[in-house]
């Protein structure tokens, strides 16, 4: 019995990142092009309305660009062959406290800064090949190119 | 063979094999990150800190901008307006419009509208249709006239008065989550059972 009673909890607690990997993070308000959201290995279709999560990473190809309002109101986009990856996104509506770090590996992104930002400085996060970008606020753009 | 002879072979297979391994093996593409600070759209300019393997820099004015190659410390330098359209003009485009907040003000103990607050629903209608799949976050609120409880449900009341309105013009239910919050969260905090008709109000929150 105890025995049991262990198992369901360490099976509990190995769900337990998952869950919180699960949840939302932001959502999709703009695309044009081609773009693609890659989560778990598999590629979903980037349409307006759809959900992004902790992990995805958004291709977008020639042509193409995609805009996210997260749940903090900060606004991303990314533009043409571009690669960005929600590393990691936690937002409490309540205290507006969290930590978003954006990686964009290749391309360009525009950001303007929401709640997270606001109630604390360096939390937003924007990182590149080999530089780190601390958001204090509002508005600008990161180009990475080789 | 003569000495020199040798030598100078020697030579020139050194120089070809040099020439030949530094063609083969170019060094390494070094990865570069510009960023540059613009006025967000009230004209406002933050800061953003830059920080590489080599050092840590700040760039806080319109039009500032930081470069680095690889590891090395980030170079300040400055930008414009229009180099900024060039290179980041259709990512600019894709940024979501900003999220609006609107407050509907409400008559004493009812769900009913203010004739005011009746035309600003016409404008978040109007707003709405500028933004697919926007969200609508509804938050209802009263004053503290009445029981804690009473209250609860007047705000819940007013807040399903606006979803149902919302609906009726053609919104997506789906679109809207509500929310009570009863005299809980006065917008001008008051005595017990005063009447006051700010905090009579449901918040709307569009992203």
């Amino acid at each position: 019995m105890l025995n049991r009673i262990v198992k369901i909890i360490v099976v509990a607690l190995a769900l337990l990142p998952a869950l919180a990997a699960a949840e939302d993070a932001g959502q999709i308000k703009v695309v044009n092009g081609p773009v693609t959201i890659e989560r778990g290995g598999k590629s979903l279709p980037a349409v307006i309305g759809a959900r992004v999560q902790q992990s995805d990473i958004l291709r977008t190809g020639a042509g193409g660009s995609v805009g996210v309002t997260m749940m903090d109101n900060t606004l991303v986009s990314a533009g043409p062959n571009s690669e960005l990856v929600i590393e990691r996104y936690a937002f409490n509506s309540t205290t507006h406290q969290g930590q978003f770090d954006a990686g964009l590996r290749r391309g360009t992104l525009s950001m303007v800064s929401g709640k997270i930002a606001k109630q604390s400085p360096g939390a937003v996060r924007v990182i590149t090949p080999g530089t780190v970008l601390g958001a204090r606020g509002t508005e600008f753009h990161v180009q990475v190119t080789e | 063979m003569r000495l020199n002879e040798l030598g100078s072979i020697i030579v020139i297979i050194v120089v070809a094999a040099a020439a030949y391994f530094l063609h083969e093996s170019p060094p390494p593409p070094q990865p570069k990150t510009t960023v540059i600070l613009v006025p967000d759209a009230g004209g406002k300019v933050g800061a953003v800190s830059v920080k590489s393997a080599q050092g840590e820099t700040l760039i806080d004015s319109a039009y500032a901008s930081a470069t680095t190659i690889g590891a090395n410390a980030p170079v300040v330098g400055s930008s414009s307006a229009a180099q900024v359209a060039q290179t980041f003009g259709s990512t600019i485009k894709a940024l979501p419009l900003k999220p609006v907040s609107y407050t509907l003000y409400f008559l004493e103990g009812r769900d009913e509208y203010t004739p005011e607050s009746r035309q600003t629903i016409e404008t978040i209608l109007l707003e709405l249709a500028k933004r697919p799949a926007a969200n609508i976050a509804v938050i209802g609120h009263t004053d503290r006239v009445g029981a804690l409880e009473y209250n609860d449900r007047l705000s819940l009341q007013r807040t399903e008065r606006v979803r149902a309105d919302f609906v009726q013009r053609g919104v997506a239910e789906r679109a809207i989550s509500v929310a009570g919050r009863g005299e809980r969260e006065p917008l001008i905090a008051t005595a017990d059972e005063v009447s006051e008709p700010r905090n009579r109000r449901v918040e709307i929150n569009i992203r």
